[in-house]
């Protein structure tokens, strides 16, 4: 399902503006890396989108479905959302957080199915939590923790992911294993949009790349294209050259370390 | 990064969901009759089990025994079982609300808002007949609602939901204690029965209180199965919430309209009775864990199994005395919950 963002605005507080005129198409079966310094409107952009902050201006496109037309209950079917601050404590085990990712297909007050039981055991084992299903979320490493929250957003079964910094925790291992997981996501046709601040591994998993600056969509394209020098210079003050030598690869050389 | 601090600092305490979660439900149904038996067998006149059953059935009916088992005794263990469900399922829903083990209907100072206006009843007069009685309660319903309401209108300004309305509450309810003390300073002669009644107790209740609290009870029991996985995903808080499609600003609204009903009746019924609502469900999730799918069933027996078994202890023990069930409640409750605060910090073990 792809997502067309139009002229989108948004601020907190009148008079400072977080998201200055931003659009974009994201399209379905694809990666598309979201950059951008400290404060730029990244995670705000991610939850403009999924309705959960109601922009002053503009309109996205879910599909041919406009967002604001659509109930939390519709978006958390189309939408999954990995948010940046995912909660410490929790009084559930793994298994069941990940079950609380198939609430908006249920009703009221019903039991988990077996297939959704099935279904939430294949996400942990996705994201190499299997093992952890009983272990009490709370008793989980930050990083472990990481790992089931994004099993739970899988166990949305939605045409569109949307993932805050999630490998901020994460090993290189997987660090790794999550941006595979990412192309095999938009290898089952769906849309996966990752804000990260690595520049580094990143740019090799994503198909396009978007840098946002002071709240605008400063530059869009391949990654390679996108974080030129020039740009990072511009969006984040830092003198540094991103080369691509191979597919696999990135060579990082710094100005003055 | 460092806002992710590493275990154990959540509080809740746990129980893996484990098939003995099944049997939990059927073996506190047969508990509780158990324990009805009991409080109906028990008392300054003890009444043996066989009696208690004729009379049940109706062969006894107009002789004293008959008398004080269903006149006096079956009213009375009714709503001390009515009345423990509403206080437990209150806690939860408080629980879950504040997304906070500690919280409780006395946090929010719906209790203390509730006991003022009953106070404030008594000492009006109420009570001495039927319209004054149902005054009575409706005065300390609404102290219980415009608490809540004051509550939430203060606490809601504030960025975090639950910080803000808590420290709202506690203020709130140093208030409404300061006025129920100012009233019994006020009192005279009537002080020493107000102040036993402040205390907790189940000795006024009859068929009257009965017919007030069990619609209560079982509405709000309802309410909460009805919304079991909506409350199971408040517990993400806020923003994930949100994420997973709940509506969580209209649910918040519902449940404290629930807690604040279900613990304002309670309170009318048998004054302040503190501790069942904080550790009925801490018990609970220890057999079922948190999925309140499982759990609220088991904290609305739970809570019904603790008072009828309280109030029996209560009236029996120094019989023909009672001691006021919110003090045995109390006295019995506050070294559960330590023991529940040193369990769940086992030394070394994750």
């Amino acid at each position: 399902m792809n997502l067309r963002i139009e002229g989108l605005n948004f601020a907190y507080q009148p008079g400072t503006p977080v998201l200055r005129d931003v659009s974009l198409e994201i399209g379905a079966g694809r990666v598309t890396g979201l950059f951008g310094p400290n404060g730029s409107g990244k995670s705000t952009l991610l939850r403009c989108l999924n309705g959960s902050l109601r922009p002053q201006a503009g309109r996205v496109w879910i599909g041919d479905r406009d967002a604001a037309k659509l109930s939390p209950r519709e978006m958390a079917r189309l939408i999954a959302v990995v948010s940046q601050d995912t909660p410490v404590s929790l009084p559930f085990t793994a298994l069941e957080v990940v079950l609380l990712g198939r609430y908006p297909h249920g009703e009221l007050w019903q039991a988990d199915s077996l297939e959704d039981i099935g279904f939430a055991r294949e996400c942990l084992a996705r994201l190499d939590v299997a093992d952890l299903w009983e272990r009490h979320f709370d008793q989980l490493s930050g990083g472990e923790r990481q790992r089931v929250i994004v099993a739970r957003a899988l166990a949305q079964q939605a045409p569109v992911m949307l993932w805050d910094e999630s490998t901020s925790h994460l090993d290189i291992k997987h660090q790794l294993g999550l941006y595979r997981l990412a192309r095999e996501l938009a290898a089952e046709d769906r849309a996966v949009v990752m804000v990260c601040h690595d520049l580094f591994l990143a740019p090799l998993f994503a198909d396009q790349a978007v840098l946002m600056k002071a709240g605008s969509a400063f530059a869009m394209g391949s990654a390679a294209e996108v974080l030129r020098p020039v740009n990072l210079s511009r969006a984040f003050s830092v003198n540094m050259t991103l080369s691509w030598p191979a597919n696999d690869s990135i060579a990082v050389s710094l100005k003055n370390i | 990064m460092t806002k992710e601090e590493p275990t154990h600092q959540g509080g809740w305490t746990q129980g893996v969901p484990a098939p003995r979660a099944r049997w939990l439900t059927p073996a506190l149904l047969l508990a509780l009759l158990a324990a009805t038996a009991l409080a109906l067998a028990a008392g300054s006149v003890s009444i043996p089990p066989i009696e208690v059953f004729r009379a049940l059935l109706g062969h006894l009916n107009d002789d004293v025994t008959g008398r004080i088992l269903l006149g006096t005794r079956l009213p009375r263990v009714f709503a001390a079982g009515l009345v423990g469900a509403a206080l437990a399922l209150s806690g939860l829903a408080s629980q879950t609300l504040f997304r906070n083990p500690l919280a409780s209907p006395s946090a929010i100072g719906v209790s203390n808002g509730a006991a003022l206006g009953a106070v404030a009843g008594a000492l009006l007069g109420a009570r001495l007949n039927s319209v004054g009685y149902v005054f009575s309660t409706a005065l300390s319903v609404s102290g219980g609602l415009v608490v809540t309401a004051l509550v939430f209108m203060l606490g809601r300004r504030g960025r975090y939901f639950g910080h803000a309305l808590l420290l709202a509450g506690i203020a709130i309810a140093a208030l409404c204690s300061a006025l129920t003390t100012a009233m019994l300073y006020l009192a005279g002669e009537r002080l020493q029965s107000i102040v036993f009644w402040l205390l907790g107790g189940l000795w006024l209740a009859t068929w009257r209180e009965v017919w007030i609290v069990a619609p209560v009870t079982v509405v709000g029991l309802a309410a909460m199965v009805f919304w079991s996985r909506d409350l199971n995903v408040a517990l993400l808080g806020e923003r994930s919430a949100r994420d997973l499609g709940l509506d969580l600003p209209r649910l918040q609204r519902r449940l404290l309209v629930l807690i604040a009903i279900l613990a304002s009746v309670a309170v009318s019924v048998s004054g302040v009775i503190g501790f069942i609502g904080l550790i009925v469900p801490h018990l609970a999730r220890l057999v079922t864990g948190a999925d309140h799918r499982r759990l609220i069933l088991p904290t609305a027996l739970g809570g019904a199994l603790l008072l009828v078994l309280a109030d029996t202890g209560a009236r029996t023990l120094a019989s023909p005395a009672e001691i006021p069930v919110g003090i045995f409640t109390a006295a019995t409750g506050a070294p559960v919950f330590l023991w529940l605060l040193q369990k769940r910090r086992p030394a070394g073990a994750p």
